[in-house]
C-alpha cells in the first residue's frame, strides 16, 4: 500500500472564538497560564453590517469572527484567499426551526430561514462581507471534518492557492435535535495557512492509521468542532505535536516546529 | 475610507485591504478584481473509470440517454407528501417500496435508498471494488455533494414527537447529519480513505471534481468515488415556494415566459483515478469562484460565473471555442437564466451549444452537478447534444449560444455549470477518452 505523502504549510494567522474564550488570546493565555477567561454571549463580527449582525445565525457570526481574527493576524486580505469551512452539522437553531415549522404550517417558511439553513451559509456571507470572489468550500465529515478541511486547505495550496483560509466552527444543538446531533457551546477556530518560511510556526501534516484520546476541552465542552482544539492547544504551546481524527480508525499527525 | 478605517483597526497588515469591512455592493471595484484576479495554470487530467446518473428519467445511463434523445421529460404533477404544492416535480420512482438491505436498515432514508440505487447502475460498484483491489481501499476517496442529504427522516421525526422527544425508531444518530450521505458511500462502497461531503447548495457535486482533482494531484489519494445525492424533501418544496421561485408549470428554462423552477431529486457517481488502466472521459479542468454578492440572488453580471468558466477553461488549457457543449445550470427562474445567458455570451462564440436539462429533471439541487457532468459525459460519448426541454419562445435577452433543439453532433469537449445559494460557482470541463 502506498504510504500518503506528507506535507508542510506554515501558518500565518490564528483565529479562536468560544464562548468560554472569546479570543485566541484569551484561549492561549487560558490553556497556557491558567488565566480564565470573562464568557462572552455572542460574537459580533465587524464584517457584517449591525442589521445583518442581528439576523445572522449565531453559528455565521462565531464562523466570521474567527475567520477575520485569523485574517488580521496573518496580515492577509481575505478577499484575496480561497476558504474552506467546516461544520459538522450547520445551524441547528434553523434546522429546528424550519423542522417544527414544516410539522405544524409549512406554509409559512420563512425565505430568509431557508437561505440561511444552507451548509454554506457562513461562507456565503463571509464572501458578501470580504469581496472574496475566491472559491469557498462548505463541507462536513462528522468528527473528521476539521481534518478533512485540512486536507483541503493543504491540496488548495498545493494547487497554487499562495495561502488559504480554513475555519471550523459548530454552535449549539436544541432539543430534541441532541439527541441526533450532540453539540454545545459556540466555537469556532480558524486559520490562514501559506508557505512554510523562516520565522514562523510550521505544520508538518501526515495521514496515518490510529485513534485519537477523547479528552474534554474546558472552552468548548461538548462542542461538535472541538476535536480541533487539539490543534490549537499546540499552536498555543508553539511547538509539539497534535492528533486530529480522520475517519475511522485514521488519524492525521500534526507536528509544528519554528522555522 | 475603508482603507483609512482598515489601516487604524489593523496596524499590522501589511497592505491595508480596502475591502475589510461591510461596504456595500455597489462600491466595490468588482470588474477590476475579476480582471487582476491570476487565471490558472492548465493542469493534468484525470481519468473518468465510470460514471452512472439515477433520476426521474429511470435508474442508470441507459434511460438518461433514451430519455434525452426522445424528449422524453421525467417531471409529473407534485405528488410528494400530504397536502402538496401546486408544481411539478422530478421524483424518483419506487424508492419507498425498496428498503435497503438488512446490513445497512439503520441507515434508512430515502437520500440513502436512492445512494444505493444509484451506486448499483451501470456496473459503478464493480468499477469501485476494481479500484479498491487497485490501489488499496484507503487510497480511495469518498467526495460526495448534497444540501439536505437525509434531512427528511428529521422533518418526518418532528411530526411524531413523543413528549418533545424522538419516537425510537427515528433516533439513528447518523443518518441526521449533512455528512450522512459521505458515511453511507463509504460503506457501502468499501472505500476507507478521506470522506467528506460537500454542501455548497447546487453547485455541492459540481464541486466535487474539483476537491477530488485536488486531492488526487497532491497524492492524498489514488482514485476518489465522486458523485452526490439529494432527494425532494418538504424543506426545499416549501423554501423554494416561500422564495416565490417555484413556477406552477413544468420548468422552462431560457424560456421568454419562463416563471420559475421544478425541484427534482437524483444520484450520481463518477470514479477518478489519476492513472487509470481505462479512462472512459476526462475531467480536464475544473474552475471556482463566489458572486460574493447576494446570498439567494445571482451577481447581475454574472462575474462569479464568468470567472468559474473562465478558470475552469485555463485549467483545461483550452480557448472558449474548444467546448462543444455547455449543460447550463439554467433552473428556469427569471434572474438565474438571464445572467446565465449574459455570462456565456460574454466568454462563448456564437456557434457553441449550450443548453439546460432541468425540464427532463428538474433541479436536483445538491445532485445538479453529478447529474449534469453525466448528461455532458453523454454527449461526449454519443454525439448527440441535448436541446431545452419544455421552452419554446427564446428571451431576445438570451444570446444565440442558447439552443432549444438537440442536434447530432460529435464533440471533443464539453463543459458543465452549477451554481448555488450564496453565490457558489462550479464549472467543469470533460474531454472524450
Amino acid at each position: 500500500m502506498n504510504a500518503t505523502p506528507s506535507f508542510t504549510a506554515g501558518v500565518e494567522g490564528i483565529g479562536l472564538w468560544a464562548t468560554q474564550a472569546p479570543s485566541w488570546a484569551a484561549y492561549r493565555a487560558w490553556r497556557t497560564g491558567g488565566v480564565t477567561p470573562e464568557p462572552v454571549a455572542r460574537p459580533a463580527p465587524s464584517l457584517l453590517p449591525p442589521n445583518e449582525r442581528r439576523r445572522a445565525p449565531d453559528t455565521v457570526l462565531v464562523a466570521l469572527e474567527a475567520a477575520q481574527a485569523a485574517c488580521i493576524d496573518a496580515g492577509r486580505d481575505p478577499a484575496t484567499l480561497p476558504s474552506v469551512f467546516v461544520s459538522t452539522y450547520g445551524d441547528l437553531a434553523i434546522t429546528d426551526h424550519l423542522c417544527r415549522t414544516l410539522a405544524t404550517a409549512p406554509r409559512e417558511l420563512s425565505p430568509t430561514r431557508f437561505h440561511n439553513s444552507v451548509h454554506n451559509a457562513a461562507a456565503g456571507y463571509w464572501t458578501i462581507g470580504t469581496g472574496a470572489m475566491e472559491p469557498a468550500t462548505a463541507l462536513s465529515a462528522g468528527p473528521a471534518g476539521f481534518a478533512m478541511g485540512l486536507l483541503e486547505a493543504i491540496a488548495l495550496r498545493a494547487a497554487g492557492a499562495p495561502a488559504v483560509l480554513l475555519v471550523g466552527y459548530d454552535g449549539p444543538s436544541p432539543e430534541p435535535l441532541h439527541q441526533v446531533a450532540p453539540s454545545a457551546g459556540l466555537l469556532g477556530g480558524a486559520l490562514v495557512f501559506g508557505p512554510a518560511v523562516a520565522g514562523r510556526t510550521r505544520l508538518r501534516v501526515s495521514v496515518e492509521d490510529g485513534e485519537t484520546a477523547t479528552r474534554a476541552n474546558p472552552a468548548a465542552p461538548g462542542n461538535a468542532m472541538a476535536p480541533m482544539l487539539a490543534l490549537f492547544d499546540a499552536l498555543a504551546q508553539g511547538a509539539g505535536n497534535a492528533l486530529l481524527p480522520a475517519g475511522p480508525g485514521r488519524v492525521l499527525r500534526l507536528e509544528l516546529d519554528r522555522g | 475610507m475603508h482603507g483609512n478605517t482598515a489601516t487604524v483597526q489593523f496596524p499590522h497588515c501589511r497592505a491595508a485591504p480596502a475591502l475589510w469591512l461591510y461596504s456595500p455592493a455597489s462600491r466595490r471595484p468588482q470588474f477590476s478584481r475579476l480582471q487582476a484576479a491570476s487565471v490558472p495554470s492548465r493542469i493534468a487530467p484525470l481519468a473518468i473509470a465510470a460514471h452512472t446518473a439515477t433520476t426521474a428519467l429511470g435508474a442508470g445511463l441507459e434511460a438518461q440517454r433514451e430519455a434525452l434523445a426522445c424528449g422524453r421529460g421525467g417531471l409529473r404533477r407534485n405528488d410528494f407528501g400530504d397536502a402538496p404544492l401546486e408544481c411539478w416535480i422530478g421524483r424518483v420512482e419506487g424508492l419507498e417500496q425498496v428498503p435497503l438491505p438488512a446490513t445497512l436498515s439503520s441507515w434508512e432514508s430515502r437520500n440513502h435508498r436512492l445512494a444505493w440505487r444509484a451506486l448499483r447502475q451501470d456496473g459503478f460498484d464493480a468499477a469501485v471494488a476494481a479500484a479498491l483491489e487497485r490501489h488499496g481501499a484507503q487510497r480511495v476517496a469518498v467526495i460526495v455533494g448534497t444540501s439536505t442529504s437525509s434531512i427528511g427522516e428529521t422533518e418526518a421525526a418532528y411530526t411524531r414527537l413523543e413528549n418533545g422527544r424522538f419516537p425510537g425508531a427515528l433516533t439513528q444518530r447518523h443518518v441526521h447529519s449533512p455528512h450522512a450521505l459521505g458515511d453511507f458511500v463509504a460503506l457501502a462502497t468499501g472505500a476507507l480513505g478521506p470522506c467528506l461531503t460537500v454542501a455548497t447548495a447546487c453547485s455541492s457535486s459540481a464541486k466535487v471534481f474539483a476537491l477530488a482533482a485536488r486531492m488526487l494531484q497532491a497524492g492524498l489519494a489514488d482514485a476518489a468515488v465522486v458523485g452526490g445525492v439529494d432527494t425532494l424533501c418538504g424543506s426545499v418544496l416549501y423554501g423554494f415556494n416561500a422564495l416565490q421561485l417555484v413556477s406552477s408549470d413544468p420548468c422552462r428554462p431560457f424560456d421568454a415566459d419562463r416563471d420559475g423552477l421544478s425541484l427534482g431529486e437524483a444520484g450520481g457517481f463518477a470514479l477518478l483515478e489519476r492513472d487509470a488502466p481505462q479512462a472512459r472521459a476526462w475531467l480536464a479542468g475544473y474552475g471556482e469562484s463566489s458572486d460574493a454578492h447576494h446570498m439567494s440572488a445571482p451577481h447581475p453580471q454574472g462575474l462569479g460565473a464568468q470567472r468559474a468558466m473562465a478558470h475552469a477553461l485555463a485549467r483545461a488549457g483550452l480557448e472558449a471555442g474548444a467546448i462543444g457543449y455547455l449543460n447550463l445550470h439554467g433552473t428556469a427562474t427569471p434572474a438565474n437564466d438571464s445572467v446565465e445567458a449574459r455570462a456565456v455570451a460574454a466568454l462563448f462564440p456564437d456557434t457553441l451549444h449550450a443548453s439546460s436539462t432541468k425540464g427532463w429533471t428538474g433541479h436536483t439541487l445538491g445532485a445538479a452537478g453529478i447529474v449534469e457532468s453525466v448528461f455532458a459525459l453523454l454527449a461526449l460519448e454519443d454525439g448527440l447534444l441535448p436541446g431545452t426541454l419544455n421552452s419554446h419562445r427564446p428571451d431576445p435577452a438570451c444570446g444565440p449560444q442558447i439552443r432549444f433543439e438537440p442536434a447530432p453532433r460529435t464533440v471533443a469537449h464539453a463543459m458543465n455549470n452549477a451554481f448555488g445559494f450564496g453565490g457558489n460557482n462550479c464549472s467543469l470541463v470533460f474531454a472524450r477518452a
